[in-house]
């Protein structure tokens, strides 16, 4: 979890980096290098980084500042060796990997160029990680990813179970969902933060917000488009264009930058056998496991669970054997939101919050949904916790940035082979 | 407040670069979701595969700026055929996922560290537009049109080549939605099954159909990439495509011009309302926010302004309701 959360800051990080400074940056006055040192979300300051250029020539130093920032203007195009001084970090941090202390980086003309480096807290940190890291046997690290698969796994399930049960009861693929996710995340934060609540207690009142919200959004805009018989595709776009505007609604009211809850942020991690993982990072898939488990509980035993798959199944068939499809509909729609603030108040707390996370789990939500079989709530569940075991388990193999690649291209060839997904019903696909 | 400049700004923006890029782009989308009926949200991939093919041509290869041309065209047939094999069999929803998927997988290759040799990773590529511009008629100096917009010479040939390329896709579209092929397009559209039970191959007609709007996406790719002089991974987000969508919709789908007439006012507006807001926020007439807040209010507007759109004008400004397909069979 450690890694994936510290791998998810840095790509994080450059992704803010890039959309915060947006196409002005490549016009930047002048060629420069320059970063921002953190660890776990926290700036990392008073730590020296120097540059030289190829022929191992002085160009220049700089001291992370308060904020962790640094930068070095370098003189022109080319290559440059950037290092950091281990010697400076503070106690208890160190570099994720301490072969790379040293980058060597090509700077292009008019470019500021951004380097980051990676690092972890902690004693596990320090030789005793450089030690097991060398003797870290193969079954090891499987072991350690498949437990991360499962976690980001049952993340995404989360998403996904309601992504599905609101395309299985109104055949809308909700583009929106992952928004659902940002929102939540963000309520909890501000109950958090503004009003100093603490987060056991801002929590469960964002999921009641959440489940307000929810019911609001099909009582108030979906359940209207439907009356108006607004075409499937039709909506699908109106989702789009919901996403686009809840998300820059979160980037104006927030900014881009990521931000911590105010509890749980550092955790000491501690050792199960072969794998490492921080107490809250299991709380968060217990509370997971629960929700999930009780979800498809209640559609399997509970009179609304029996009409939420009735609906989903034929909503004519349905409302003539005096089910109310609207209520039934409604109330996918408030639990649904529910379960995906959840994700999202849960995923705060293991990465930082951030305008865009619910649209960087949106994309393996569908693909989880979509190789479960859409529409299918169990199906989503599989589906998810394969895409998230593939996704980490894949980086034994491949580049960890390129993991969702690999997921992404295994929905594709899942999509050839098997088109309805693994528990869809083959008439489902037209 | 300095009006000339806020109306300046955004007449230029609505005959600039980005109209072009947005309205080739949108061209594209027009003959897959407007004129066919496929919902391919993933045509960032196509102007990411243009714009890094002439990149990775001349700068990361050292070879011509035309063989670059010729490679960006080739892949893209080649994008619009792998993405078509496994989806365009399936319902329109699946398409879109997948497209969108493999728009997603593009984006994450060029802007991967493993590959940042070829495609330079999240820097992207520079310096690769000198063939282009070698070929630049105009004479340096400031070109004005009119009392108060003008462009460079560079941009001036950049316009000229756009506008021109913008011309010659819409005059092949019109002709080739006036030929019997256009019609079983429509057809397709309309009913899929129809179509089939008249003898029509219709997996090969929606292969044809999204290898030519590919193509076209190709050709905003390459314009992209010239008038920046720069390509960068996250140009090509799946925003890119929504906007595209926001842009024909805007226009009127299944229309020639809808998407041309949609960049023009997509731009002119967005722009209208970025420089309008930060001009205000400069001279303290609006106080309550920041100008880094403009860009996200900017893109609330387009947001609110696609789902306004479909709610109450589906068909935009010059379509027509019933040639929208809306409905997912």
């Amino acid at each position: 979890m450690r890694r994936a959360v510290i791998a998810f800051t840095a790509f994080l990080g450059g992704l803010i980096f890039l959309l915060a400074s947006g196409p002005a940056m490549a016009w930047a006055d002048g060629e420069g290098l320059k970063g921002s040192l953190k660890n776990q979300g926290q700036p990392v300051n008073g730590v020296k980084i120097s540059v030289v250029d190829e022929n191992n020539a002085p160009v220049g130093e700089a001291t992370t500042s308060a904020t962790g920032d640094w930068a070095i203007p370098v003189p022109k195009a080319g290559m440059y060796k950037v290092t950091l001084d281990v010697n400076t970090l503070p106690q208890g941090v160190s570099l994720r990997n301490p072969d790379r202390a040293t980058l060597t980086v090509q700077v292009f003309e008019g470019n500021e160029r951004n380097v980051l480096f990676a690092l972890v807290s902690g004693d596990a940190a320090d030789e005793e990680a450089a030690a097991a890291e060398a003797e870290d046997s193969w079954w090891t690290r499987l072991a350690q990813l498949s437990f991360e698969g499962i976690s980001l796994g049952l993340t995404i399930a989360l998403g996904a179970v309601g992504l599905s049960l609101i395309f299985g009861t109104t055949g809308l693929t909700n583009f929106a969902h992952g928004e659902l996710l940002t929102l939540g995340a963000f309520t909890a934060y501000v109950l958090n933060t503004s009003l100093g609540l603490h987060l056991l207690i801002a929590a469960p009142l964002a999921l009641v917000i959440a489940a307000a919200f929810g019911y609001g959004q099909d009582r108030y805009f979906w359940g209207v488009l439907r009356e108006r018989k607004t075409g499937l595709i039709g909506m699908m776009i109106i989702s789009i264009g919901l996403a686009i505007f809840l998300r820059n609604l979160t980037l104006f009211l927030f900014g881009g930058e990521s931000r911590p809850y105010n509890e749980y942020v550092a955790q000491e991690g501690i050792e199960i056998g072969p794998i490492f993982a921080t107490p809250k990072g299991l709380i968060a898939m217990a509370i997971q496991i629960v929700v999930l488990i009780a979800v498809g509980l209640a559609l399997t035993y509970t009179r609304l669970g029996k009409a939420t798959r009735a609906v989903a199944d034929n909503p004519a068939l349905a409302a003539s054997s005096g089910i109310n499809v609207d209520r039934v509909i409604r109330i996918v729609w408030a639990a649904g939101t529910t379960i995906a603030a959840l994700a999202g108040i849960l995923l705060g707390t293991t990465q930082n919050l951030n305008y865009q996370m619910g649209l960087q789990v949106l994309l393996l939500m569908f693909a989880g949904v979509t190789l479960g079989g859409l529409g299918t709530a169990y199906g989503a569940l599989v589906g998810s916790l394969i895409v998230g075991l593939f996704v980490q388990v894949s980086t034994l193999w491949i580049p960890p940035e390129m993991k969702t690649v690999g997921a992404l291209v295994v929905l594709i060839i899942v999509l050839l082979v098997r088109p309805q997904g693994i528990l869809g019903r083959r008439e489902r696909i037209g | 407040m300095d009006w000339i400049l806020v109306i300046s700004r955004a007449v230029e923006a609505s005959i600039g670069t980005e109209a072009v890029i947005y309205a080739l782009a949108a061209i594209g989308l027009n003959v897959h979701f407007g004129y066919t009926g496929l919902l391919n949200f993933g045509q960032a991939a196509f102007l990411a595969i243009g714009a890094y093919s002439i990149a990775t041509t001349v700068t990361t290869f050292g070879l011509p700026f035309f063989l670059g041309v010729t490679i960006g065209l080739a892949l893209s047939v080649v994008l619009a055929l792998l993405m078509g094999i496994p989806t365009l069999r399936l319902r329109a929803d699946y398409l879109a996922i997948v497209t969108i998927a493999a728009a997603e997988i593009i984006r994450l290759v060029v802007r991967s560290v493993a590959l940042q040799d070829v495609f330079g990773g999240t820097d992207g590529i520079q310096a690769f537009s000198g063939g282009f511009y070698a070929l630049n008629p105009y004479p340096e100096g400031d070109y004005n049109i009119g009392p108060i917009i003008g462009f460079d010479e560079n941009t001036m040939w950049v316009l000229t080549v756009g506008w021109i390329l913008v011309a010659l896709s819409c005059g092949l579209i019109y002709l080739l939605m006036k030929s019997p092929w256009g019609r079983v397009l429509k057809a397709i559209r309309e009913d899929e099954d129809a179509v089939r039970s008249l003898g029509k191959n219709v997996f090969s007609y929606k292969m044809q159909s999204l290898v030519l709007g590919g193509v076209i996406g190709a050709l905003a790719g390459f314009i992209f990439a010239l008038s920046r002089s720069a390509v960068q991974p996250e140009s090509y987000n799946t925003e890119l495509t929504f906007y595209a969508y926001t842009v024909l919709i805007l226009g009127g789908t299944a229309r020639i011009l809808g998407p041309v007439v949609g960049a023009a006012i997509f731009w002119g507006l967005l722009i209208l309302v970025g420089t309008f807001l930060e001009e205000a926020v400069n001279t303290g007439t609006i106080t309550f926010i920041t100008t880094t807040q403009v860009g996200p209010i900017r893109y609330m507007l387009v947001g609110l302004g696609l789902m306004l759109l479909l709610i109450y004008r589906p068909q935009g400004i010059f379509g027509d309701k019933r040639e929208i397909a809306l409905d997912a069979r």
